[in-house]
Formats: structure tokens, C-alpha cells, sequence
């Protein structure tokens, strides 16, 4: 793994008996935009800190571009960081608090005034020199602190939750400055996030984390579309999950016999070694790539009987709970809501097919 | 549970009567001290007959009484100042380090407020008896400073609890060292408690007695003078206009202080739209 700029070799952080982060190991790329993404306590924002150099593995060790940092302090390490509350030093202006950094490192004065005008244009906040950091609003308040860490030249930008504080709006445009502005500089950012769509928005990469563990690193379309885990699927956008008994392995599917559905062919997934002939196994199905319909299913997809139970009208699309004979809980379906008639709904109580292709099925080991 | 709060000053006649009653008690002896300054007599009794401001005028001829004060504004700055660095430290510490017997030593500094101060100047006496230190204003200053490092830490801890932590690690973060991190972010941050806790010692010290009696050498503190003059009636008058001086200058200072805390508050201020 030598094209790996920042390795994390087996990081284990304990708190007393608690695991934190238990065995992280893996590598980030120079350049990459790399998230670590799982629910609040699973371990994401210690990692960052032990990458940040604000706490210290307790097994395991951490390089940046080939140097050994692991027991290396925040202030002389290579990365800089935008904190959650992003932590503009209230009693410096503007000015002074990106200037932070390089008035440390001594710069001469007309360097370090075109260094701090430059990231100010960069940020677009060309003027605001001499306010102060209450003046300020939250999106400006999360420019500056990107701007007073990227003004230093970090290997590796650090960012901890740092759309979490901004509302809905203002947090879709940061996303889209923030994935423009690590175009523009070129640096590696880890970012940490506890939401998914922001993570799949962004990110090269993104490593699910849960309970100090790593589960899954993979871009964002392979996490979506091939999970490894239960926990990954569940995490990122929404999965019905079968019980299945693997009957043969032919080529590449395997054939299952699925609680409700009966046979399918599902695609094996790379590693497929929990899955042998005989072995319970798990089956996904994303609810938008299923489909209700009237009589036969779509041509070359296979399709079971239902009743339509609860139904949702979400404007774009219509989501429907399909129950159906030998399935212990119903079926989640969404459908698109193509255009405005009423058609192409159903009623609670219809009788249906469910319709699937069996590309669209994803074998998962049973947990 | 959810009843509605009641409207302050609809049914609140009595417990207005209450407050005002309370306050009078509170600060109408006080009153006393101004209004005998100002009267041509010696004799504490009403009615006043006749308004001067002679004894004003006599303060500056007892010198001795000058003397006293001096001394006291020595030992206060000298209490003040090493008090809110020790509790400087010790906040720093209780608030910023993880270490065992913290709650200990929490307790340990904030003793001396709790042992009766009789006690307390008993046994620094004889310590310093037996240590063979010779009573001084010095001596004093140190007992004070023992009264006045838990006030100093209360105030500091307070103040460096309540700001964001994230803070200094961004100064570490931006490559600051641990040491010029505190004179860049935290001292600044927390200069306002800074101030506010030289003043709160500073008052401790000025008009503390117990100690400052026990701990004596030649030199008087300013309450240990009052308290001599009591036995000369005649004598007194001046005291009164001195000490009618201070509580002007206390008031000013009280005032002053809470002024400097509003200002150095983050977040105090009204909000400038952008």
C-alpha cells in the first residue's frame, strides 16, 4: 500500500474498557475526499481527533505522507482541522484569527497579508477584515474557519460535523462550495459526518463506522449498490431484508430460496465465502427497485403476488407496504410518480405483483 | 404541572412590601455611616443639628490613620495579586486537566473558608512562632492570601468552564504551543474574570480582621485602627468620613467591575446585522 498518504495501522483507542475505535486500518489517498460516516458514539469524530493529534492511539500507529505521527501533538502535525463549532477565536477580528496560524510561523508581513487577503477572496469575504467573530453569520463563520486552516497549507484539512450547525438550505450550498473549494486546492480532506446523504453527496470515499469499528470503505455508488453488511445497508438509504437458504452456486448468482419470493438468482458479491450451498443467507432489495403493477410483472423480471396495505404519497415518488403470503413483515416499495395522473397509484387493499429483476437483489450474510 | 406562571405585580403587593422591607433593613444602617460623617458632632444620636464637612478635612491630619490605610492597600495588593495567580493555576488545572484527586484538591483549597478564622489565626500564629518568623504586614498579606485563593479559583473556574474548549485546541491545531495558546486565547478569554477576581480578593483582604489581628507586627491594617479608635469617642468622627470615602470608592469599583465583565462577554453584545 504505498500510494496511501495518511495510513491508519490497526488504531485501537480504548477509554477505560471501552472501545472507541477498535482495529481501524486502512489508507487515504493523496488528494482524496474521504468521509468517515456512522451514528453519533461509533467512533468517527475519536479517529479524526487521534488523525488530528488531539488524542493518541492506545494500540496501533498513524503515518502522514510516510512520517510516523502517532505520538506527534496537534501543533506539529501537518493537518489542521474545522471543529464543529468551529472555534473562531471571539476576541480577534477576521483578519487576525486567519492570520493565526502564520503569524506563529513568522511570516513576513507582506507575505502573510497576501497569504490571509488570498484566502479571504477565496472564501468570498473580501471586506469583512475587522469584523468580529459575533458579527458574523453561520455560513460565514464556517468560511473562516475553512479559511484559517486552509491558509496554512495542511497536507491533510480535517473537518469535524462542520455543516451540522447550518440549516437545511445553507448546509446544500456549503456541501457544494466544500466539494469546489477541495477541487480547487488539491489538499486531502477527511471529513466526518453523521449524515449519509451529505457523505454520498461529497465524498471519493467513505469508511461506515459503527460501535469503534470500520465496516465498509467503499465510493459512495459500491456502498450503496453493494453493501457488505446488514449494518451498511440499513445505514445508507433504505433496505427490505428476506431470509434466504442458498440452494447452488451457478457462475456468478447464486440461487436462493427466499422467505416469500421463492427462488431468485442473486448476484454474488465479490467476497462471497459466508455463502456457501446450504448457508443461511440474507437478500436485499432496495424499495425503489421494486415495482407494483397490475397482473404479469415487468418482461424478463419475476414477480409475486400481494395486497397493498399503507400507502404514502411523497410527491415524486409513492411508497407502499406490500404484504405478502410467507413473508413474516411486509415489503417496502417505492414507486416513481412519473406524471400527475392518478393511475399509476394504488389502493390499500389491491390486490398486486411485486416485480423485481434479480440484478437488483443483494446477497448479505446472515448476522 | 403546567400551570400558568402567575404575572409578576398583579397579586404581588405583599411581596413587594417584602423586598422594600428587606432591602431597608439591609442597607439603611449603612446609610448611618455617610450621614454622621457630614454631622457637627460627636456624639452618635439624632436629630443632627448641624451639617459639616469638617471631619472630612481632619482626615488628612491623622496620619496615622493615612498610615493604616496605606498598609492596608499594600496587603490587599500584595493578597490579591498572588491569590488570583494561585487560583489562576488551580483553575487551569481542575478545569483543563484530567487528574486524580482533583475533587480532593478542589476541597483542600477551598478549606480555609470553612475553619473559623479564630482558629486559622491561632494556628498560623504559633507556626510562624515556632517557625521563628517575625509578625509583619508580610505576614498579613499571607494569611490573606490563604482566605482569598478559593474566592480568586471560584471566580476563575467559573469563567474557564464556560467557554468552548475547542478553542485552545484550535490554537494547538493552528501550531501554537501549549504555553503562548494561553496568552493568545485563554488569557484574554478570561481576562474579565481576571479583573473580576483581583477585586473580589482585593475587597476580602481590605477589610478583612481576624487574621490581620492575630498576624500584627507593628503595623495596623486599616480595620484594626477603626477598631482602636473605638475607645476614643472623640477621636472617631474622621473614621467616619474615611470609611464614608471607601464605600464611595467600593461602589465605584463594584460598579466598574460589572461594567468590564458585560464588555469582555462574547455574546453580550447586540447583534450587528450583516
Amino acid at each position: 500500500m504505498t500510494t496511501d498518504y495518511i495510513r491508519v495501522e490497526h488504531v485501537t483507542k480504548r477509554f477505560g474498557s471501552f472501545r472507541a475505535v477498535d482495529d481501524a486500518d486502512f489508507g487515504i489517498r493523496q488528494g482524496e475526499f474521504f468521509s468517515l460516516l456512522g451514528p453519533s458514539g461509533c467512533g468517527k469524530t475519536t479517529l479524526l481527533r487521534m488523525i488530528a493529534g488531539f488524542e493518541f492511539p492506545t494500540e496501533g500507529e498513524i503515518y502522514i505522507d510516510g512520517q510516523p505521527v502517532t505520538g506527534v501533538p496537534a501543533n506539529k502535525r501537518p493537518t489542521n482541522m474545522v471543529f464543529q463549532s468551529y472555534a473562531i477565536f471571539p476576541h480577534l477580528n477576521v483578519y487576525d484569527n486567519i492570520a493565526y496560524g502564520l503569524r506563529k510561523q513568522r511570516l513576513p508581513k507582506a507575505e502573510l497579508d497576501k497569504r490571509v487577503q488570498d484566502a479571504l477572496a477565496m472564501i468570498k469575504l473580501s471586506g469583512f477584515e475587522d469584523r468580529k467573530s459575533d458579527q458574523m453569520s453561520g455560513g460565514q463563520r464556517q468560511r473562516i474557519a475553512l479559511a484559517r486552516a486552509l491558509v496554512n497549507r495542511p497536507k491533510v484539512l480535517l473537518l469535524d460535523e462542520p455543516l451540522g450547525a447550518l440549516d437545511k438550505k445553507l448546509r446544500e450550498q456549503m456541501q457544494f462550495e466544500l466539494r469546489q473549494l477541495q477541487k480547487t486546492v488539491g489538499i486531502t480532506f477527511i471529513f466526518v459526518t453523521h449524515d449519509q446523504e451529505e457523505a454520498l453527496s461529497l465524498s471519493d470515499r467513505i469508511a461506515v463506522m459503527q460501535k469503534g469499528q470500520v465496516l465498509q470503505i467503499a465510493s459512495p455508488r459500491e456502498l450503496y449498490e453493494s453493501p457488505n453488511c446488514r449494518e451498511v445497508a440499513d445505514f445508507i438509504g433504505t433496505m427490505n431484508f428476506l431470509k434466504g437458504l442458498v440452494k447452488a452456486i451457478d457462475g456468478k448468482t447464486a440461487v436462493v430460496d427466499v422467505e416469500g419470493l421463492g427462488l431468485v438468482n442473486a448476484p454474488l458479491p465479490e467476497d462471497y465465502s459466508f455463502a456457501p450451498v446450504g448457508a443461511e443467507v440474507l437478500v436485499g432489495a432496495r424499495p425503489e427497485k421494486l415495482d407494483v403493477v397490475r397482473g404479469a410483472p415487468h418482461p424478463g423480471e419475476k414477480g409475486v403476488k400481494g395486497d397493498i396495505g399503507a400507502c404514502a404519497y411523497l410527491g415524486d415518488r409513492n411508497h407502499y407496504q406490500v404484504t405478502i403470503e410467507g413473508l413474516g413483515h411486509q415489503l417496502m416499495v417505492a414507486t416513481e410518480q412519473g406524471d400527475r395522473s392518478t393511475l399509476a397509484s394504488f389502493s390499500p387493499g389491491e390486490q398486486v405483483t411485486v416485480s423485481w429483476g434479480d440484478n437488483s437483489l443483494v446477497l448479505l450474510p446472515k448476522t | 404541572m403546567s400551570r400558568p406562571l402567575k404575572k409578576v405585580g398583579e397579586r404581588s403587593v405583599g411581596i413587594t412590601i417584602f423586598a422594600f422591607a428587606y432591602l431597608f433593613f439591609l442597607y439603611a444602617p449603612m446609610l448611618v455611616l455617610p450621614l454622621f460623617s457630614f454631622a457637627d458632632q460627636t456624639i452618635f444620636r439624632f436629630p443632627i443639628e448641624k451639617f459639616s464637612t469638617k471631619w472630612y478635612e481632619e482626615i488628612v491630619e491623622r496620619p496615622e490613620m493615612l498610615r493604616a490605610l496605606w498598609n492596608s492597600l499594600q496587603v490587599g495588593l500584595v493578597a490579591s495579586l498572588s491569590a488570583t495567580l494561585l487560583g489562576l493555576l488551580a483553575a487551569k488545572a481542575i478545569t483543563r486537566y484530567a487528574m486524580p484527586g482533583k475533587t480532593l484538591a478542589l476541597g483542600l483549597i477551598s478549606l480555609p473558608l470553612f475553619i473559623p478564622e479564630v482558629l486559622l489565626g491561632l494556628a498560623l500564629l504559633i507556626i510562624l512562632n515556632v517557625v521563628g518568623i517575625p509578625l509583619s504586614l508580610m505576614t498579613i498579606a499571607a494569611g490573606h492570601v490563604m482566605l482569598c485563593t478559593p474566592f480568586a479559583m471560584a471566580v476563575l473556574v467559573a469563567r474557564m468552564d464556560g467557554f468552548d474548549k475547542s478553542l485552545e485546541e484550535a490554537s494547538l491545531d493552528l501550531g501554537e504551543s501549549g504555553w503562548m495558546t494561553f496568552w493568545r486565547v485563554t488569557f484574554p478569554l478570561i481576562a474579565p474574570a481576571v479583573v473580576s477576581s483581583l477585586l473580589l480578593t482585593f475587597i476580602v483582604s481590605f477589610d478583612e480582621f481576624l487574621l490581620a489581628f492575630f498576624l500584627q507586627g507593628n503595623e495596623m491594617t486599616l480595620p484594626l485602627y477603626i477598631w482602636g479608635q473605638l475607645r476614643f469617642p472623640s477621636n472617631f468622627p474622621p473614621v467616619l468620613a474615611l470609611g464614608t470615602c471607601i464605600l464611595v470608592a467600593s461602589c465605584a469599583l463594584v460598579v466598574f467591575a460589572e461594567w468590564l465583565r458585560q464588555v469582555g462577554t462574547p455574546g453580550d453584545k447586540p447583534q450587528v446585522g450583516v
